[in-house]
């Protein structure tokens, strides 16, 4: 099947070699900071996760998001989204890489990365992470290329593969609740300890992912021509819509605990994001950024005939993904780390060489999900031409 | 590897035993009870070191046990707040002991009080710790493998004191004067105080106790009921930090 990702347009090509040139970049950078060590980013003693685990956070919502295709399809049969499924599996396999490239950028000796398998250590979330990360992306990998064979061969996919596909939706849920449990379950951070971050994480997932699904499938759209019709697309806007809604209704959640209860722990954190404490208030900006692109996004979708709209269909999407990028990646990464366990404020600056590491990352995740729509256009072409002559039948 | 991390646990078992007969005979740190551990190898030792850090003794401008355990350790200076490696150091009163210090004079407030990892009983780093590069012996000290630890820094973000430092670069060029009897760090590794475990195997007291000229940091077995740790303790109810927590530190502030 991979051939068909080997025939494309001069675009395509020009496209991909982009994204190889900005990975190489990217890779350069990260020889850089292999070689002298964590000091070239912006992070430091106290807040000593930045940029890096912060994407890592937010992409394992966009793996996990791909559930929201899989389980209307498979388990209520909802044949409208059958098209666009594998385009999910395809953002999650780019998405779930990128992750672990995050995550592996981030460790400060990468060669002894194996020793997490060597030394297992059941109590450490870490642990369980990895394992239901790559766990994930192997489920992924074989769904979608089993799917596609399934699909270029005109047969229903084999029993076995709709036993993976079962698994692979709880496990979805779980990816972003053990990714949740890094944070939920330490004590003396007062804005990860909160028993509802596992939903918040799945509320923003399920928001920031589709949004970003549909934004591909409109630009494939574009490129290709491939109409998935109107009726998936605007059951994904739905999902996305309560799932945003959801996601800012657990964020005034926190507001209530904290400030009601006027525990000062929990107080200072949100205080230090959403109006400055001690005086520094470099994050406010890109809260409430972020409270407003997405409010704004919700109100877009909430209304039928806005939602309707292509051009603000798009904006609305575009919104909720900034937005989700904005909470979840920058303001609870680094607004648990503020104030420090010695209650002060230090504040995070990431460095030229953390963005190009990290742009590199997006430029891989983005060849991967490239080369999977690609693959999946072209089993979908091939298909068509077969339909009139080919019957649906076991192999 | 498992068979290796089994030798070296055994090896330090075999070495607290050693050295709890020591001590128990030299009386040098006062543990009564530690001819009963002494007993079954296999069996946990019932001794947990602790420190009970008196901050009316402690001179604000005294710095002598710090010099001297950074020296020992090896503990590099890199010379910025960012990078900071730090085993133990100085803190406001107010900022290590908040929940106490709301009506106590400016004074008494800005007082610089001594502050180390609080080696505590139950552990938030070790939790986290995916490697169990970072591990609780059996004596309590909570221990680091520098030469497991991947850097995932996660330990740092679960350790609700503060007492964790990385080595975002190589720490070899900011160390003054390189002690060789114990490892310098490489960068990308994650390091604190070890209440001196190899001074401890070795029959004696921590540095910092060692050194201090006004004898304001006192250290034993946590339980063992005769010693003079828990003498202060029962005598002057001194504070932990962030009780609350559940970590049981094994650091006492008497006020």
């Amino acid at each position: 099947m991979i051939e068909k990702a080997m025939r494309g347009s001069r675009g395509y090509w020009i496209w991909l070699g982009s994204l190889a040139l900005v990975a190489a970049v990217g890779v350069l950078n990260y020889l850089h900071q292999l070689d002298v060590g964590l000091t070239v980013t912006g992070m430091s003693r106290d807040v000593s996760w930045g940029l890096y685990i912060a994407q890592f956070t937010f992409l394992v919502g966009v793996a996990a998001s791909a559930v929201m295709l899989v389980l209307p399809s498979y388990l209520h049969s909802y044949k409208e989204f059958q098209k666009l499924v594998v385009l999910g599996e395809s953002l999650a396999v780019g998405a779930v890489t990128m992750c672990l490239l995050f995550v592996i950028c981030d460790l400060g000796q990468p060669a002894r990365l194996l020793n997490i398998f060597l030394h297992p250590t059941p109590h450490s979330m870490l642990f369980w992470d990895s394992i239901v990360l790559q766990g994930y992306l192997a489920l992924n990998v074989i769904v979608g290329w089993g799917t596609q064979s399934a699909e270029r061969h005109q047969v229903a996919p084999p029993p076995w593969l709709k036993v993976l596909i079962y698994v692979s939706i709880p496990w979805a849920f779980c990816i972003h609740t053990v990714t949740a449990f890094l944070y939920a379950g330490i004590p003396g951070r007062e804005l990860w300890l909160t028993a509802i971050m596992a939903p918040r994480f799945l509320a923003s997932a399920f928001a920031s992912g589709p949004a970003l699904l549909l934004l591909l499938v409109f630009l494939e759209r574009r490129l290709t021509g491939f109409d998935p019709g109107e009726k998936p697309i605007q059951t994904l806007a739905t999902i996305v819509t309560y799932s945003m809604i959801a996601n800012l209704f657990f964020l005034s959640l926190e507001f209530f605990t904290a400030f009601y209860s006027g525990i000062p722990g929990h107080e200072h954190t949100l205080r230090y994001l959403f109006v400055g404490l001690d005086g520094h208030t470099q994050l406010v900006p890109f809260m409430w950024t972020s409270v407003l692109l997405g409010a704004g996004g919700v109100t877009l979708l909430t209304v039928p005939a806005w939602r309707r709209r292509r051009g603000l269909l798009v904006a609305a999407c575009a919104a909720i993904f900034v937005s989700a990028f904005i909470d979840k990646g920058m303001g609870l990464v680094i607004g648990g780390f503020v104030p420090s366990p010695l209650h002060r404020v230090t504040e995070y600056h990431f460095t030229f060489t953390e963005i190009a590491i990290s742009a590199g990352i997006w430029a891989i995740g983005a060849f991967i999900v490239t080369v999977f729509f690609k693959i999946a256009s072209g089993v979908r072409e091939e298909a068509e031409e077969l339909k009139p002559s080919g019957a649906l039948q076991p192999e | 590897m498992s068979d290796d991390d089994m030798d070296r646990k055994q090896f330090l078992k075999l070495i607290g035993a050693a050295a709890a007969g020591v001590l128990g005979g030299a009386g040098v740190i006062s543990c009564g009870s530690a001819a009963e551990d002494g007993a079954a190898p296999e069996q946990k030792t019932s001794r947990r070191w602790g420190m009970v850090v008196d901050t009316t003794k402690c001179p604000a401008d005294c710095t002598a046990c710090i010099s001297a355990c950074h020296e020992a350790h090896n503990v590099p200076d890199i010379g910025n707040k960012k990078e900071e490696v730090k085993w133990v150091w100085k803190e406001k009163y107010e900022t290590l002991l908040p929940e106490s210090a709301g009506r106590l004079s400016e004074q008494r407030r800005s007082l610089p009080v001594l502050t180390l990892c609080n080696h505590c009983d139950n552990p938030p780093c070790v939790r986290a710790c995916p490697t169990q590069a970072t591990f609780r012996r059996d004596d309590g000290i909570v221990q680091m493998d520098f030469h497991r630890c991947i850097g995932c820094r996660f330990c740092m973000a679960a350790c609700p004191y503060g007492s964790r430092s990385f080595n975002f670069r190589d720490p070899e060029p900011h160390i003054a004067k390189l002690t060789p009897q114990f490892p310098h760090r490489t960068r990308g590794v994650v390091e604190k105080c070890n209440f001196c475990a190899e001074r401890l195997d070795r029959g004696q007291q921590p540095l910092c106790v060692e050194k201090c000229p006004q004898k304001a940091l006192v250290f034993g077995d946590l339980n063992d009921a005769g010693s003079e740790v828990r003498r202060l303790i029962d005598a002057r109810a001194p504070r932990q930090r962030k009780p609350e927590l559940g970590t049981e530190p094994s650091v006492y502030y008497l006020t």
